[in-house]
């Protein structure tokens, strides 16, 4: 049975963490706010680079441009996409759970965050660069990590390239995601232009040029010009496309970041709480028990005088 | 009298959305306007500034490096940058080009590097050029 001043001591130490917690869970809601609208500003921005790749379509045949074609080899690069810091509940470990299940002989691996570093080398796996980034990183910066991973998809050296990352859903759930960005697929990019928004058509039309209008929008897809060739759009699109894909998913996995350590501390500042009650609880109790026995020993003690 | 959509947009947000008559846009093989029922075209955006005219009434941007996607209806201008005159800074401007070019002129610059000078001087002349033109007129 601890005594009443140790109980005391305890209360004042958990009180100390939900203190240190409560500060790590506001500064992440902070941190989060600015990295979830990083990442959700671009989406509008991404959405419209795929619809123009779609665009495209036809034109990017496997053997129009290397980054189409998938090279002889078989190996497969895998970017993982990991915190620097713990302490965000289990958002890394859920990652690793996937990448773990690679094949190890023929995946290596390019890393950013020092979680997933270390991670790679307690498993011995290949790894064979490691970038780190700010907090919030500029699409110049990234540029140089998915420029490393296009130049060992030209060398052949790797058959696909895929970032693992967790997938920026909302604020409460993040999901390990799985993306492939080499070869790029333009077959998988077909389905998006369809559902794209075709804006209601200009208000000042009349009926029957709309009409025309619609008519024309239906053989676009063979009449597409391309300035100033379809190799050179080909050459300036499809690494930029690769870039701003990589570019995208760090900031979600950013917003995941914070949004899954908000959420961690938040939880422990809750927990701590609640240990803080019931060590409370505990500690009156005590306390009352220890008056209780004075008084017995005071009133047995007038009782001998008597 | 048709109107084409114009839609701006680049990683950060949407910089112009709207029905307009006409738009002269900076590409790789020169200026080109487009009105409506253009032939549809899929072109690289230069730096430079892009004319929006509307009812008569002319709106300049400085638009950054990117790619335009025309159709008969819409046109989709991707770019990194897209600023209004207003929201352009001069002294911030003039900064910066005194920058990219002293590293220019200074540093033994390759690749990459000289790239992304190259890229901020003409992303920074564009914007020069747009502010001036409203002081003008």
């Amino acid at each position: 049975m601890p005594s009443t001043r140790e109980i005391r001591r305890r209360i004042k130490s958990v009180k100390n963490t939900a203190q240190i917690t409560k500060a790590m869970q506001m500064v992440a809601a902070s941190k989060m706010r600015k990295a979830q609208n990083a990442a959700l500003s671009s989406s509008h921005y991404a959405k419209l680079l795929h619809s123009m790749l779609a665009t495209l379509g036809d034109r990017a045949q496997p053997d129009a441009h290397p980054l189409l074609h998938t090279p002889n080899s078989d190996r497969q690069l895998i970017l993982l996409f990991s915190t620097d810091k713990g302490l965000c509940g289990p958002l890394n470990s859920n990652l690793f759970r996937e990448a773990i299940q690679f094949n190890p002989s023929t995946t290596d691996f390019v890393a950013s965050g020092r979680k997933g570093v270390q991670f790679l080398a307690r498993l011995g796996r290949n790894l064979l660069a490691d970038f780190s980034f700010p907090d919030s990183p500029s699409f110049l910066q990234v540029k140089g990590m998915s420029k490393f991973c296009i130049e060992l998809f030209l060398d052949e050296k790797v058959a696909s390239v895929s970032i693992l990352y967790p997938k920026f859903i909302n604020t409460l759930s993040q999901k390990p995601t799985l993306t492939q960005i080499l070869p790029i697929q333009i077959e998988s990019l077909q389905p998006i232009q369809i559902p794209s928004p075709q804006p209601p058509g200009p208000s000042s039309t009349s009926p029957s040029s709309n009409q025309n209008l619609q008519e024309s929008l239906s053989i676009i897809p063979e009449t597409f010009l391309f300035e100033p060739s379809p190799q050179a759009i080909l050459d300036n699109l499809l690494p930029y496309y690769v870039h701003f894909q990589v570019y995208q998913m760090l900031l979600s996995t950013r917003a995941s970041e914070h949004s899954a350590r908000m959420v961690a501390m938040k939880n422990a500042t809750d927990n701590a709480n609640q240990l803080i009650k019931d060590i409370t609880l505990e500690y009156n109790k005590q306390r009352q028990a220890s008056i209780t026995n004075e008084l017995l020993d005071i009133t047995t003690a007038q009782r001998a005088l008597e | 009298m048709p109107t084409i959509h114009l839609e701006i947009v680049t990683p950060e947000h949407v910089a112009y959305e709207d029905d307009v008559d006409s738009i002269l846009l900076p590409t790789t093989d020169g200026e080109i306007a487009i009105l409506p029922l253009h032939t549809p075209l899929l072109t690289q955006v230069i730096p430079g500034e892009l004319v929006v005219s509307k009812n008569g009434q002319n709106l300049y941007l400085a638009i950054g490096e990117g790619f335009a996607e025309i159709t008969q209806t819409n046109v989709r201008v991707l770019a990194d940058m897209a600023l209004q005159q207003a929201e352009i800074d001069e002294d911030a401007v003039q900064i910066a080009i005194r920058k990219a070019e002293e590293s220019l002129s200074r540093e033994q610059l390759a690749g990459e590097q000289l790239a992304a000078v190259q890229a901020t001087l003409q992303k920074s002349l564009a914007q020069l050029k747009v502010k001036r033109r409203r002081n003008n007129n």
